[in-house]
């Protein structure tokens, strides 16, 4: 099936590493965890301003945390 | 399963079901008498009062039962909600050209009061079914 989004991110390895769960991620920035889910799984792309929230909270520069491919 | 998810959810039961009780009692009715005879009024009215309150009742006891603090709509469910309800618009602004054209060839009002109820159903069926679509497939 294709991806709703061709947005990707590495935020399930983010999390693993700052240990921190879907939920505390959420209430850091203010969504509920079935966002941060679906951000995860690929199947939303997340407003600019929540990207760069997510990015902040693990000190990581936007283009670290996601992903786009480049036209070929 | 988000909150704003659940809501979809009671909202397409409640707009299925009681739609359909709805139109059976109607069509059962409409066989054995003439359309204009039919006093369709009062359960027209009590069709769409009870799924007020339904939709609150309903709610209010998902709340208490299944509540959490995950209970805000967040920008996600805000951008489904908004596609559901663009796609729910095209339907009813369509569906309502039905009852126009029942009006405008001078069909008895039993037909154009229940083409407008079609309408409403069907467009709320449609955004709901968008929405659930939506969070289950992402977009």
């Amino acid at each position: 099936m294709v991806k709703p989004t061709r947005v990707t991110n590495i935020i399930g390895e983010l999390r693993h590493t700052h240990e921190l769960t879907q939920g505390e991620l959420a209430d850091r920035v203010g969504v509920t965890r079935q966002t941060i889910n679906a951000i995860e799984q690929g199947k939303y792309s997340p407003t600019l301003e929540l990207a760069f929230q997510i990015s902040r909270v693990f000190s990581a520069p936007i283009e670290q945390v996601f992903s786009y491919p480049k036209e070929s | 399963m988000s909150y704003e998810e659940k809501n979809a959810w009671r909202y397409l039961v409640i707009g299925v079901v009681i739609p359909v009780a709805y139109f059976a009692i109607i069509l059962q009715r409409a066989n054995s008498t003439p359309v204009a005879e039919i006093q369709y009024q009062p359960l027209l009215l009590g069709a769409i009062g009870l799924a007020i309150v339904a939709a609150i009742v309903l709610a209010i006891l998902t709340s208490i039962l299944f509540g959490s603090k995950d209970d805000r709509a967040d920008q996600r469910d805000s951008a489904i909600g908004r596609r559901g309800d663009r796609v729910g618009f095209y339907v009813m602004s369509i569906a309502t050209l039905a009852a126009l054209a029942l009006a405008l060839i001078g069909a008895e009002q039993f037909w154009i009061a229940n083409a407008i109820y079609a309408a409403f159903v069907l467009a709320a069926i449609v955004s709901t079914v968008v929405k659930l679509v939506a969070y289950r497939r992402g977009f």
